[in-house]
């Protein structure tokens, strides 16, 4: 379990990173989401011993990374934005480099050596120098580095950048397999990817923590309310009529808590877009709208909700901080 | 540290470094015995080293410019930083890994004496005094390009600065006879060096007021003390230069002197210099 606690680091007088909280728990997959320059480099390499905080800390199963950095570490295998690679170096020396360092014994190394190979798909170009090697390869390497020592959490910094839409797949993959057997943390400014492959999702936006948890209640709880689009067989004043039963049972208003908004159409039929609060199911308004309509002798021509994606709160989230830290 | 190490061994010997420094420091020395010892036939190896010892300014640049600023260049030194070794094992195991390289050379060099011992007398107790002050004086050189190569990204600069220090150290006692003597002209040079030393401590520590607050206190000692006895200030200069100077106490050995306080004065340069590495890198870490 890793927690960070009200983590600031300042470049001078700006502040990459602002007042981080959070607890990553183990066996999960964690996405690590923002904006580039919203601090996921910099949190990362805090994390990981690689960097101080200007303020706060951060503990690995109650291990602090810069008081005893050595327990801490053995706890955690790193990749970062630009894997650590010696070019001259082939695979299998510098894997064996980096177990030694891990304090790993002979035999556990040839052990472990192989397991990563494999399981990184890189035992074929073992004998190969790094420098001659494909940047998928070159990252498959940075992730077997972070493998040896089998650490409990693994954290990948933006492993897909920069790779050909197959090795994006095939890194993808390869995280969800690591996802089995550690915790593993990965950012990326991709929303589609940490949707595909993580359970928890961060969003980081201007160095600040500005939404976590699972991908489903990320969209229940911040989700902006969703939308009802329909379009009635009828002008608009005998829509706007057969909306009022709504307003009445206060489900529908003009004022505010439920806006929506009429346009009629050429061919005499008008459109509707009905705006959901926070605390209304849409399945509910559907169902009323049905009846509502159906009791005025008005057929609808179209029903459809419209549920905001998490796109929608990832843009909606970086971009009010824009604006916010812009004022 | 053995797998830092090691891995830098690999590195070495992968690329032409080792090879092309122990080539150099083979072919100097060579060339030095050919002419001292075989065409003016004199016994003395340790005039072969300290004609050889010019070699410095060129080979330890060579093999020490890299050894940190490309760490940081190809950010391999993330790797170094989350790896579970502390800074102070990494610096060592780099250090140990040049020693090594520049040990290898100095074994063949080693033998020079004894294949000389068997054609005339050769007096074997100053060649081997000479040849070990010449792998400590080597040794301070390396540890010195080490703390270069940690203050840049940029390899070609670590060799450049090398290279200058390295070079101003060889000429320094010959220059010493040129600057001021008097008491205010080496006064004057204290504070120069002072300042030199206040922006060094700036840049190590990113601190303004302590670089500021050490060159200030430095200067007051010096002005205190010139004040008190300006008499003591005659000809400081040209001493501190001759003092700084590691040739200088290299060549009490090629005179014929085992001099302890030579090696304490080499080994407190390694350890001076191998500790402001690690302060240079952990630094780094908090930019």
């Amino acid at each position: 379990m890793i927690s960070a606690e009200h983590l600031t680091k300042y470049y001078g007088d700006f502040a990459a990173v602002r007042d981080l909280t959070f607890t990553i728990e183990d066996g999960h997959v964690y996405g690590f989401l923002g904006p580039n320059g919203a601090g996921k480099s910099t949190t990362m390499n805090i994390m990981t011993g690689c960097l101080s905080a200007t303020s706060g800390r951060v503990t690995i199963d109650g291990h602090d990374i810069f008081e005893e950095p050595k327990e801490a570490k053995k706890q955690i295998g790193y990749l970062p934005e630009q894997p650590p690679l010696y070019l001259t170096e082939t695979p299998e020396e510098y894997l064996r480099f980096v177990g030694e360092a891990k304090g790993l014994k002979k035999a556990e190394l040839a052990d472990q050596l192989e397991t990563v190979l494999l399981q990184t798909g890189t035992a074929g170009v073992r004998n190969r120098r790094i420098g001659e090697l494909s940047k998928g390869y070159r990252q498959r390497v940075g992730i077997a580095q972070a493998l040896l020592g089998n650490p409990r959490v693994i954290i990948l910094d933006e492993p897909t950048v920069g790779l050909d839409p197959i090795q994006i797949l095939e890194i993808r993959d390869l995280i969800r397999e690591l996802g089995k057997n550690h915790t593993v943390l990965f950012s990326s400014h991709i929303l589609s990817e940490v949707q595909a492959i993580c359970d928890r999702i961060l969003i980081l936006s201007h160095g600040r923590l500005i939404a976590m948890g699972d991908a489903e209640s990320l969209e229940q709880t911040l989700l902006t309310p969703g939308e009802i689009a329909l379009i009635a067989d009828a002008g608009i004043e005998e829509t706007r009529a057969a909306l009022v039963p709504l307003a009445e049972n206060g489900l529908l208003s003009e004022d505010g808590m439920l806006p929506y908004s009429l346009n009629p159409q050429e061919d005499g039929r008008t459109r509707a877009v009905l705006r959901l609060t926070r605390d209304q199911n849409a399945d509910d308004l559907c169902r009323a709208l049905f009846f509502a309509f159906s009791g005025a002798g008005i057929a609808l021509l179209e029903l459809t909700p419209k549920k905001a994606s998490l796109e929608d709160i990832f843009l909606e989230l970086t971009e009010d901080r824009k604006e916010e830290s812009a004022s | 540290m053995t797998a830092v190490l090691r891995h830098e061994l690999r590195l070495y010997f992968h690329s032409l470094t080792a090879y092309i420094f122990g080539a150099l420091l083979l072919a100097f020395t060579g060339i030095g015995a050919m002419l001292y010892n075989i065409q003016a036939a004199v016994s003395n190896f340790e005039f072969v080293l300290s004609f050889g010892s010019f070699v410095f300014v060129i080979i330890v640049p060579i093999l020490t410019m890299r050894v940190i600023a490309e760490e940081r260049r190809q950010k391999t030194d993330q790797l170094l930083y989350s790896l579970p070794v502390t800074t102070t094992q990494v610096v060592l195991g780099k250090y140990l890994a040049l020693l090594t390289v520049y040990l290898l050379p100095l074994c063949v060099i080693s033998l020079y004496p004894l294949i000389f011992s068997q054609f005339g007398d050769v007096y074997l107790l100053t060649s081997y005094g000479s040849l070990f002050a010449f792998f400590l004086m080597g040794a301070a050189f390396l540890a010195v390009g080490v703390f270069l190569s940690s203050l840049t990204d940029n390899q070609g600069f670590a060799a450049g600065i090398g290279i200058v220090v390295i070079l101003l150290n060889y000429y320094s006692v010959a220059l010493s006879e040129y600057v001021s003597a008097t008491a205010i002209g080496s006064a004057a040079a204290l504070f120069v060096l002072f300042l030199a030393l206040g922006v060094l401590v700036r840049c190590l520590t990113g601190n303004e007021a302590l670089g500021w607050g050490v060159c200030l206190v430095l200067m007051a000692a010096v002005t205190a003390a010139y004040l008190f006895s300006p008499a003591s200030f005659e000809g400081l200069l040209p001493k501190i230069m001759a003092a700084l100077s590691l040739f200088e106490r290299f060549s009490a050995f090629v005179n014929g002197v085992f001099d302890l306080t030579a090696i304490v004065y080499y080994a407190s340069v390694i350890i001076f210099f191998l500790f402001l590495t690690v302060q240079s890198l952990e630094k780094r870490r908090y930019a």
